[in-house]
């Protein structure tokens, strides 16, 4: 029960954190473009389109920060077994993330907030780099240490059985994080554009500031192409990783009980998801698993029952296999949005190409109902992989259910989960409200602020920013 | 020195980096809405601290993982056993740092009173809160032979650690004080020093009588440390320059005055990390809960390459931001809450 609510908790709070990391990750990216583009044209315009997606991005990194919090907190306050045992390992690219990304994206933000009019041209350029750099390491270091929860490398246990650190750059050439670290990166600048093309795109259909969010819209759809383009590449070899190192999770998501040689691939199933049940509908492409899987014709996919079976011989009874349901729908929402994505994309750059994309309203309105896609598909990632590594919290190592704090209560995790689903709501009802009202009348705003005469450096400190 | 020692005073730092920089923004929250009569004046009072308070806030994210990689014992036993309470002090961040961002969002009396107050409960409740644990970490908690916490919530309310709660409230509340005139003109630091004058009173009473609670929890005949002696002076030296010109010296005392508190309370639990109160024989000391030696070497490396850059920075954004700010006149401020330039006079 307390582990139950345990795991319970850290989903929540996890799922939630990332529907605003990546928008962070992604946006602050695109803002410091737009910005280098009005330092390289001096073109006014960049510069208010620099402070509306600036906003939008100010609203959006203030949750993203405290709820950050939670779960540098809940690993010691839910997870103490776990904690200690990892500690020697885990926490050191933890703190490395503090010291290297967090010092580094939480105070130039402040500069760059402030700096308006009060740094030097280039100087305010370099500080929303800053940023945007801040929070490409924090992903790093946050993925060094998940990777190594699921692939421990570059460690040993030590006599009171703890993991404990021998080799650091392990950490940071561990297959799974280089491809994992790609794959998130991927995922938030596909995020990142595609909230920026909804918001272009919005603007285009109701024919307002034409001309500054067609070029919004030009940006977005270039980070954006190129990127769905190699995120479709890095999912796919990172799933022949995690098939390697995790056989369970790849063989689940796949409902393959079965060994298999070639394996086919169901595009669609009801049922089979449960231990040795045949599913009852399935529409199959044959070879494509073994493709994807192990990257040739016919490669052979070992089923969860043999998986199963060398499980227990290798770390005694239990049930090993990851909940399939999860792990074959998250797969398919993420591969099948994800080629939704590419089609969209794909139909943008050539709706730009023939300098269509401002009357094109089909598009633009798929577009702006398009936003939706980034954030079910970043769920349904996860969920993929953490779901995918259970029973384990450590891949081999530690076990989640005998990972919690003996110490904390049902009662008191049941008070926590309400206190942080309550909280929770109303910051994403308030963020929400924010964001919505921000993009459909922040333009004006930006524009009364753009007005305001520049002054020389070291003028005036702005008291009225918050 | 041993790697865990040097560990053990790099977490002080943190600790003390935490206290020092978010201590006058917690400060400034807590009596924005006194010190700032009208909305404009609330702002100006909030933007004082408007380009730091997010890096300030780092001290203690990096504080904690510090403790994560170092001492994760240390970590696992201190963030089970004040589970409810560090509950609180997350849902009093969310309030405090969200509120920054959106209570100038909507010009709406209401919007802005709601963060307001949000701003005001968060900035009281969380140096309150983590006085509490730090004062717990010496006076000692209900902890068994496997370093787990065996009591419940209101085992953590014991009575020197409410009054350490307290102290270190009252501290950041001058702190906040000193800080405002040193930081504003005209009437928002005229009312900035009368509520620093009171407060100093009060911190002067508080700090002492904790002074002496923490010697009689150290142990019977235990002389005054010099960090205890020089911290009740520094509160002394804020209350009296706070109503003066010395603005500087002001705020470098009540930042002195906040350091000796922390510092005091790390010195003496040294070696221990945290106190058994079932039995002395289950104390976390540096040496039981540390993390491998060779992890420490390699954060020690970066720790050592890589904080000297983040103080010069975030010394950088302190320069770049010093100048005092004051209330625009009130025709100035354009309605829909668009951004304004207020010069010093």
């Amino acid at each position: 029960m307390v582990n139950d609510l345990a795991r319970w908790q850290f989903a929540t709070t996890i799922i939630y954190h990332f529907f605003f990391v990546p928008v962070t990750i992604g946006l602050a990216f695109l803002v410091a473009v737009l910005q280098t583009a009005w330092y390289r044209t001096d073109n006014p315009d960049y510069k208010r389109m620099t402070r509306f997606f600036g906003t939008l991005l100010l609203i959006n990194v203030a949750i993203g920060v405290v709820t950050g919090l939670v779960q540098e907190f809940q690993f010691g306050m839910n997870w103490a077994t776990y904690s200690r045992f990892v500690g020697g390992v885990f926490g050191a690219p933890l703190a490395m993330e503090g010291i290297l990304a967090f010092f580094l994206e939480s105070t130039f933000i402040g500069l760059w907030l402030f700096g308006w009019n009060h740094l030097p041209k280039r100087v305010h350029l370099a500080t929303i780099w800053a940023v945007s750099i801040g929070s490409l390491l924090s992903a790093l270091f946050i993925l060094v240490a998940n990777s190594w929860m699921q692939h421990p490398v570059g460690y040993r246990l030590n006599k009171s059985g703890n993991a404990v650190l021998t080799n650091v750059w392990a950490l940071f050439v561990n297959p799974t994080f280089v491809w994992g670290y790609a794959h998130v990166i991927l995922a938030s600048l596909i995020t990142g554009s595609l909230v920026m093309l909804a918001v272009s795109a919005w603007y285009l259909r109701k024919q307002r500031h034409i001309e500054s969010f067609h070029r919004t819209a030009k940006v977005a759809l270039i980070v954006l192409i190129p990127a769905i383009v190699i995120q479709l590449t890095v999912g796919n070899q990172l799933g022949e990783i995690e098939g390697h190192y995790q056989p369970m999770k790849i063989a689940a998501a796949e409902a393959q009980w079965t060994n298999c040689r070639p394996c086919s691939f169901s595009v669609f199933q009801i049922g089979g998801g449960a231990n040795d049940k045949t599913p009852s509908q399935i529409i199959l492409v044959p070879h494509l698993l073994s493709v994807l899987a192990t990257g040739t014709w016919s490669g052979p996919v070992t089923g969860l029952n043999q998986l199963q079976a060398q499980y227990q011989a290798r770390f005694g009874p239990g049930n090993y296999v990851p909940d399939v349901f999860i792990q074959y729908w998250s797969m398919r929402v993420m591969a099948y949005l994800g080629s939704l994505v590419l089609l969209l994309a794909l139909w943008g750059g050539w709706l730009l190409y023939r300098g269509k994309l401002r009357s094109a309203r089909l598009f633009l309105l798929l577009s702006v109902w398009a936003v939706v896609t980034p954030f079910l598909m970043n769920t349904a990632g996860w969920l993929l992989t953490e779901s995918g590594r259970q029973p384990w919290i450590v891949q081999g190592l530690q076990k989640t259910v005998n990972a919690n704090s003996p110490s904390v209560s049902a009662t008191e995790i049941w008070i926590s989960l309400s206190a942080f689903v309550v909280s929770y709501i109303v910051l994403g009802a308030a963020d929400l409200y924010l964001m919505l009202r921000y993009s459909r009348h922040g333009l004006a705003q930006a524009d009364a602020e753009a007005a305001e005469p520049s002054e020389a450096p070291g003028a005036a400190v702005p008291a009225l920013t918050y | 020195m041993q790697l865990h020692t040097i560990w053990f005073i790099l977490i002080v730092i943190l600790w003390l980096g935490f206290f020092v920089l978010d201590g006058f923004d917690f400060g400034v929250g807590a009596l924005h809405m006194l010190i700032g009569r009208t909305d404009t004046e609330r702002r100006v009072v909030i933007n004082t601290i408007g380009p730091w308070w997010d890096g300030n806030e780092v001290w203690l994210i990096v504080a904690g993982g510090a403790m994560f990689a170092a001492f994760p014992g240390w970590y696992a036993t201190l963030f089970s056993a004040g589970y409810l309470a560090l509950v609180l002090v997350l849902v009093a961040l969310f309030a405090r740092g969200v509120s920054f961002e959106y209570r100038g969002k909507r010009d709406d009396p209401r919007w802005r009173a709601g963060w307001s107050w949000a701003q005001t409960i968060g900035s009281i409740l969380v140096p309150l809160l983590l006085g509490v644990a730090l004062g717990d970490l010496l006076n000692g908690l209900p902890i068994n032979q496997n370093h787990d916490f065996t009591g419940d919530f209101f085992d953590l309310l014991t009575g020197y650690g409410l009054m350490t709660g307290v102290t270190l409230l009252t501290l950041c509340l001058l702190h906040g004080a000193t800080f405002l005139t040193l930081r504003t003109t005209g009437e928002i630091r005229d009312r900035a020093r009368a509520a620093g004058r009171v407060i100093g009173l009060v911190a002067i009473v508080i700090n002492v009588a904790w002074v002496i609670w923490t010697l009689v929890v150290m142990g019977g005949g235990t002389v005054p440390q010099p960090t205890q002696i020089f911290g009740v002076i520094a509160v002394i030296f804020a209350a009296l320059l706070v109503n003066t010109n010395y603005n500087g010296w002001a705020f470098a005392s009540s930042a002195f005055a906040i350091a000796a508190a922390i510092g005091q309370i790390f010195i003496a639990l040294y070696p221990n990390v945290m106190v058994s109160s079932t039995n002395t024989a289950y104390n976390l000391t540096v040496n039981n809960v540390v993390s491998g030696h060779y992890a420490l070497v390699v954060m020690t490396i970066v720790a050592v390459l890589f904080l000297p850059i983040v103080l010069l920075y975030q010394g950088w954004s302190f320069h770049v931001f010093r100048q005092r700010l004051s209330a625009p006149p009130a025709s100035a401020e354009a309605p829909g809450g668009g951004e304004q330039l207020a010069t010093q006079p």
